[in-house]
This record gives structure tokens, sequence and C-alpha cells, in this order.
């Protein structure tokens, strides 16, 4: 891959709105994407395979639980914070963006938001430092836009619960030592179950051939009789809403890791603009082009705005899940498009590997579908604004 | 081993520059600022001083509020404590003044400055510092080892280098070499975490007016169009060569 000459678009000057940490942060992030990340992901992506040597490096740049106390090995920071580490993650790769999120959003704020005392200090600092991965299991082979119909179950035998079930498309799920995994009681209620590698009947075989999120290894839960102590159910809350918690989160996240990815699409796209010449002229100088450019950064600008405000409604705790959702499926959206259309600015040389535009738009398949699909959010918003309930 | 650490505040060097008010001032508008990048050396070599030697490392800089940003950056890399005069840098004399005040009441023992700074180029202020506290000085240094109250230092020089055997306290002009570029360092979370609570202490100048102003910038006349020559045609190449660009 050629080296990275990333250079952020600001175009409306956010930065004036971000405090001096916020900055701090998301200049370390970015500075770690291009030194780490930039020069091993297409590799890794063509092998199809997750770079381990960098969890080390997520971990010291705070993208495991940034916004976790300090006192359980997080940093502390605020949301704007997170959102612009999972941006510049998602500028370097979205699967690798897409581990940080599992292990933020959907691993560790379940144990901190939901779990007791002994959990959060028994998980978090070593899901903080990287020293143990985590994964999250909700969706199933029969149930992936309808959660609330699935079938994995745990009956309580007096000392154990016994879980029985199996989950599908699960990231980090190949090597994760930790699964929050979400089954029904006897009741049929919800509830989260910490379960650990190792535990008897309990497999996680990889899903392959993927063409999406190659640097993310994605697999299967099966629980076979999996005996899983009283003490790793997670006590503080239970029902649909528990999951849900940890995918606004997330949702949240990937809102702002798909600014990264457009972004990156955008900056490559305008350089090579300005470089490769035909008809004797740079070919940012015909207007079909700079007609998409113009049109990427505009929607690229508008996205940042929309996703800073986001960010400083969840600060002060009043985002609605359904506000998450509209930016959620803008962003993705507007990355998609933008990635498609940067691919044909570079004609054939956006085909292959040397340039990440590819990998990004094959990568943004995948975080369209997940956290809820592009449909599914659009729902969201329709009940939002109608009252009236279409999944039903 | 006390060791003060002076960063400049300087453009990224991927900056697009303009001036204003008739080319007389630097437009900062939308330019990003870094620590600059001979002073980035000199921090990481401190930091290692730190580590290994258990160096207590100070950063200083002479300018504005705007310039604390670079300032808690230093500090989330590792810096004990963060110092700013609170005044614009005008010239080279001025600052180096300011910076010897610093050193005087601090009783630094190691003084890392940059060679020069990237924005202004004007590489005068480590010998001034030098001269005003009367310390020894290497500059252009490549390699910095301290042992105790003596020291070697390597100076590049025209085609090689230089060792110097030299002792504290000790003013350095350095430079890439004294770290590698992959050993810089990026500010990790327990560092920025860290850096909250660190000191940056903000002190009024002494009185030391600028003996230089500056009256207009220019920038390089910018470069002007290509001329392919066909690959066959090696008199015209030869011709233009010699007349037109008049390199042969
Ligand atoms: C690479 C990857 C990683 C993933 N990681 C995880 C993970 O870590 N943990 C986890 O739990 N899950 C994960 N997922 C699963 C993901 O969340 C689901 O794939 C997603 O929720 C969609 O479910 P489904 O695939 O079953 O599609 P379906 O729900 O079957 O949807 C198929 C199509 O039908 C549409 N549709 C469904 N219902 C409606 C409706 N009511 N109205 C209109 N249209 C509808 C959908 O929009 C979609 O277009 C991952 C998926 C991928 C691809």
């Amino acid at each position: 891959m050629r080296p990275d000459l990333f250079e952020a678009p600001d175009y409306y000057n956010l930065d004036e709105l971000l405090t001096d940490e916020h900055k701090l942060v998301r200049d370390a992030a970015r500075e770690w994407v291009k030194r780490e990340v930039s020069p091993i992901i297409e590799d890794y992506a063509q092998k199809a395979e997750f770079p381990t040597e960098i969890i080390n490096g997520l971990a010291e740049i705070g993208a495991f639980g940034p916004y976790i106390p300090m006192e359980y090995g997080g940093a502390g920071l605020d949301q704007i914070s997170y959102g612009l580490i999972m941006q510049e993650i998602e500028r370097g790769d979205s699967g690798v963006r897409s581990t940080a999120s599992v292990q933020s959003s959907l691993v560790m704020y379940p144990i901190w938001k939901y779990g007791n005392e002994e959990q959060r200090q028994k998980y978090l600092p070593k899901l903080a430092s990287g020293e143990w991965i985590g994964c999250f299991g909700l969706t199933e082979p029969d149930h992936g836009s309808n959660p609330s119909g699935m079938v994995t179950n745990f009956k309580d035998m007096g000392d154990h619960y016994l879980l029985n079930g199996a989950k599908m498309w699960i990231s980090n799920a190949p090597f994760a030592q930790v699964a929050v995994v979400w089954a029904k009681n006897e009741e049929g209620r919800i509830h989260g179950l910490i379960v650990e590698r190792g535990m008897e009947g309990f497999t996680t075989p990889e899903t392959h051939n993927k063409w999406s999120l190659r640097a993310s290894s994605t697999g299967e839960l099966i629980f076979d009789n999996v005996k899983v102590p009283k003490e790793n159910l997670l006590p503080n809350k239970s029902g649909l809403g528990a999951p849900l918690g940890c995918l606004d989160s997330a949702r949240y996240g990937i809102a702002w890791g798909a600014i990264g990815a457009a972004m990156d699409c955008y900056d490559t796209a305008l350089r090579y603009s300005k470089e490769r010449m035909q008809f004797g002229k740079p070919i940012g100088q015909f207007q079909l082009q700079q007609k998409k450019l113009a049109e990427m950064i505009t929607e690229i600008t508008k996205a940042q705005f929309l996703t800073w405000r986001l960010g400083v409604l969840r600060n002060e705790g009043k985002a609605t899940s359904a506000q998450i959702s509209m930016a959620k499926r803008n962003n993705v959206d507007m990355a998609i498009h933008i990635a498609r259309e940067a691919r044909q600015m570079l004609g054939g040389m956006g085909i292959t590997g040397e340039y990440s535009i590819m990998r990004h738009s094959m990568n943004l398949e995948s975080v369209i579908t997940y956290e809820g699909t592009h449909d599914i959010h659009l729902l969201i918003t329709g009940l939002d604004i109608t009252g009236l309930n279409a999944f039903k | 081993m006390k060791i003060l650490v002076c960063i400049s505040h300087v453009p990224d060097t991927t900056s697009k520059i303009n001036f204003s008010e008739g080319d007389t001032k630097f437009d900062t508008n939308g330019v990003q600022f870094v620590i600059n990048p001979n002073d980035e050396f000199g921090l990481t070599r401190a930091m290692w001083f730190k580590e290994k030697q258990g160096a207590n490392v100070t950063v200083v800089n002479v300018g504005g509020a705007d310039t604390e940003p670079t300032l808690r950056k230093a500090l989330a890399i590792g810096a004990d404590a963060a110092i700013r005069v609170n005044t614009q840098a005008t010239d080279g004399f001025s600052v180096a003044k300011q910076l010897a005040n610093v050193i005087k009441d601090g009783a630094y023992d190691l003084v890392i400055a940059g060679r020069e700074s990237i924005d202004y180029n004007g590489g005068m202020v480590p010998g001034m510092i030098a001269g005003l506290t009367q310390a020894n000085f290497v500059n252009n240094c490549i390699g910095l080892e301290v042992d105790g109250t003596s020291a070697k230092a390597v100076r590049e020089i025209d085609g090689g280098k230089e060792t110097v055997s030299t002792s504290l306290p000790l003013v350095i002009g350095g430079q890439k070499g004294l770290v590698e570029e992959s050993d810089l360092r990026i500010p990790n979370m327990r560092g920025i975490m860290m850096a909250r609570k660190k000191p940056l202490t903000v002190i009024d100048p002494i009185d030391a007016s600028a003996e230089t102003t500056s009256i207009k910038f220019e920038k390089p006349a910018p470069k002007g169009a290509v001329k392919l020559v066909s690959a066959d045609n090696l008199d015209e190449l030869v011709n233009l060569l010699h007349n037109e660009a008049k390199v042969i």
C-alpha cells in the first residue's frame, strides 16, 4: 500500500468546537493509525486476518473503554473523545474499529452498567488493557433484525445456569476470552451472561470467506449445555432494553467511525484528482469530478455537525435511541456513497489494494448491516415521528 | 539532573502558509500547530534521561495562551511540568532573554533546545541562552550522554561527526539523531490523563524588548510549468538545460 498521506478535512472549522483535550486525544489516535495501522492493514485484509499485534496499541490510545471510569482501567473521557477515537480508527479500517467498538460498547459497557462491583473489578481492567478481548452475542441464525425472537436460553440448575443455543456473525468471537451473551431465562426474559473461553461445551467456530471486514475476525458462539456460574449473570438490567442500551453506545461510535472512512476516501480522491492527468489536465479540473468532490465534502461536513451535536447530547445524557439511529443510518449511508464515488474517481487504480478506498467500500457493507440495518434504523425514525410501529 | 526542554509551537509542515496585513504578519487562520520537530527529538531524548537516569523534565515555551495545547502534549508525552512565559515570541534575542531568566530561576543542569525552529528558522536561541547563562554549548547535536556532571555529545559536522566531551551546565541545539523518527512518542491515554494533573505554570515576562522587527515576508516564486521533451530529442534537452535552465 502507498504511504498514508491523510489530511483530515475540516471545512467548517469543527475543531473550534472541540476542547484541547479532544484534539490531543484525536491527534494521538490519528498519529497512531498512520504509524501502526496504515502500513499493515491492507495485508491483513487481503489475508483475512485480524492484526493481533495492534491490540496493545489500541489499548494505549484508549480505544478500549475510553469513557469507562479510571478506577476500572478506562480513561474517564467524554463521549466526544470516544467518538473521535472511533473516527480515527475507522479512517484506518472499519474492521479494526469494529473490534474497538465491540470491546468498549458491547462488552465493557454492559459489565460497567449492568454488572455488579465484583464483575467490574474482575473484567474491566483486563479488557481496558487489551489483556482480554471480548465479544457480544446477540444475533442468532434465525433472529437478526428481530433479536427479541432469540431462542438461546438458560435454565437455573440451583448452583449454576445451563446455557444452550447459538449465536452467529459475532465479531471477535474466534479469539475472544470473554463473551457477553444474551439469552432467555425460563420465563422468556432476556438476560446478559458472561461466558468465558474454556467453559465446557462452549465453542467459537470462525466464519470464513467474508468480502467485508476482512481484517476483523467473525464467528459463531455455540453453547452446548454450558455450565455458567451464577455470579456470571449481569444482575442490574434485563429485558431487550439491556442489549439495546449497549447498541446505543456502539451505534453512536459507528456514526463517528463512518465519518472517518468517508474522510479517508474523500482525501484520497481529492489528492488523486490533482495528480492524475487525462486529456492534458488534472482530472480534478473536470466538472464531473468536481461535482463528486464537492458533494463529498458537503456530506462529510453535514455529518460532522450532526454527530458532534449528538455527542453533546450524549454528554448531557439527553440523546435518544432514535437520534442515534438517525446518525448511524445517515453517516454510514453517506460513507458508502462516498466510497463508491471515490473509487470511480481513481479509475483502475481504485480497484487494487494500493489505495484504501475499495477496502472501505467493502467494509461499509457490513457497517450498513450490523448494529441495525439501514432499513431498521429508518423504521426507528418512522416510529419515532409517527408513533406508528412498522415492526408489528 | 534537572532538564529544561525548550518547545516552540510551529505550523505543521503541511500547512498552507499565507501572510496578512500587507505581507507583514503570518496568517494563522486554519493553520495546525505542532511541537517543533527539532524540539521533539530533544524532548524524546529527555524522556530517555527521565526513564533511565531519573531526570526531572520541565518544558518551556515563550508564547501566548494559544500555545498551551503544545505544552499539554509534551506533558502527555511524559514531561513533569510545563512553564509558559506569557508574551508573544518576537525575535530570537528577546526569546533567549526570557528563557535565560527561566533557566537561572530553575537552576537547570541541562537545557535541550532545537537547533532551529521550522517556522522562522532563526537558529539563534540555543547559542544565545548558552551565552546568557554562561553554560557550555553544543550545537547540531545528534547524540548526548550524561554521567554525573560530565557529558559526551556528538555533533554533526560537514560530512561527518565530532564527539565532544564537556560538562554541565550545558545547552544543546538538538536535531534528528538525538533519537530517530521511529522513537518519537505518541501520547498514550494514561499520559493524557496524567497530564491533567501536572502543573502548567504561566509566568510574567521580564522586560526584554526585541532588537529586530520583521518588515515584510515573501513567498518563493511558484513553480513554473513542466516542459516535456521527448526521449529521442536529446539535443533539445541539452539545449534547454544549457540555455534556459542554465544548469549545465
Ligand atoms: C461482519 C459482521 C459482524 C457482526 N458482528 C456482530 C456481533 O458482534 N454481535 C452480534 O450480535 N451481531 C453481529 N452481526 C450481526 C448483525 O447485527 C446482523 O447481521 C444484522 O442485525 C441483520 O440481521 P440478519 O443478518 O439476520 O438480517 P435480517 O434481519 O434477516 O434482514 C434481512 C433484510 O431484511 C430487512 N428487514 C428485516 N426486518 C425488516 C422489517 N421489519 N422491515 C423491513 N425490512 C426488514 C433488513 O433490513 C435486511 O435488509 C454482525 C454482522 C456482520 C455482517
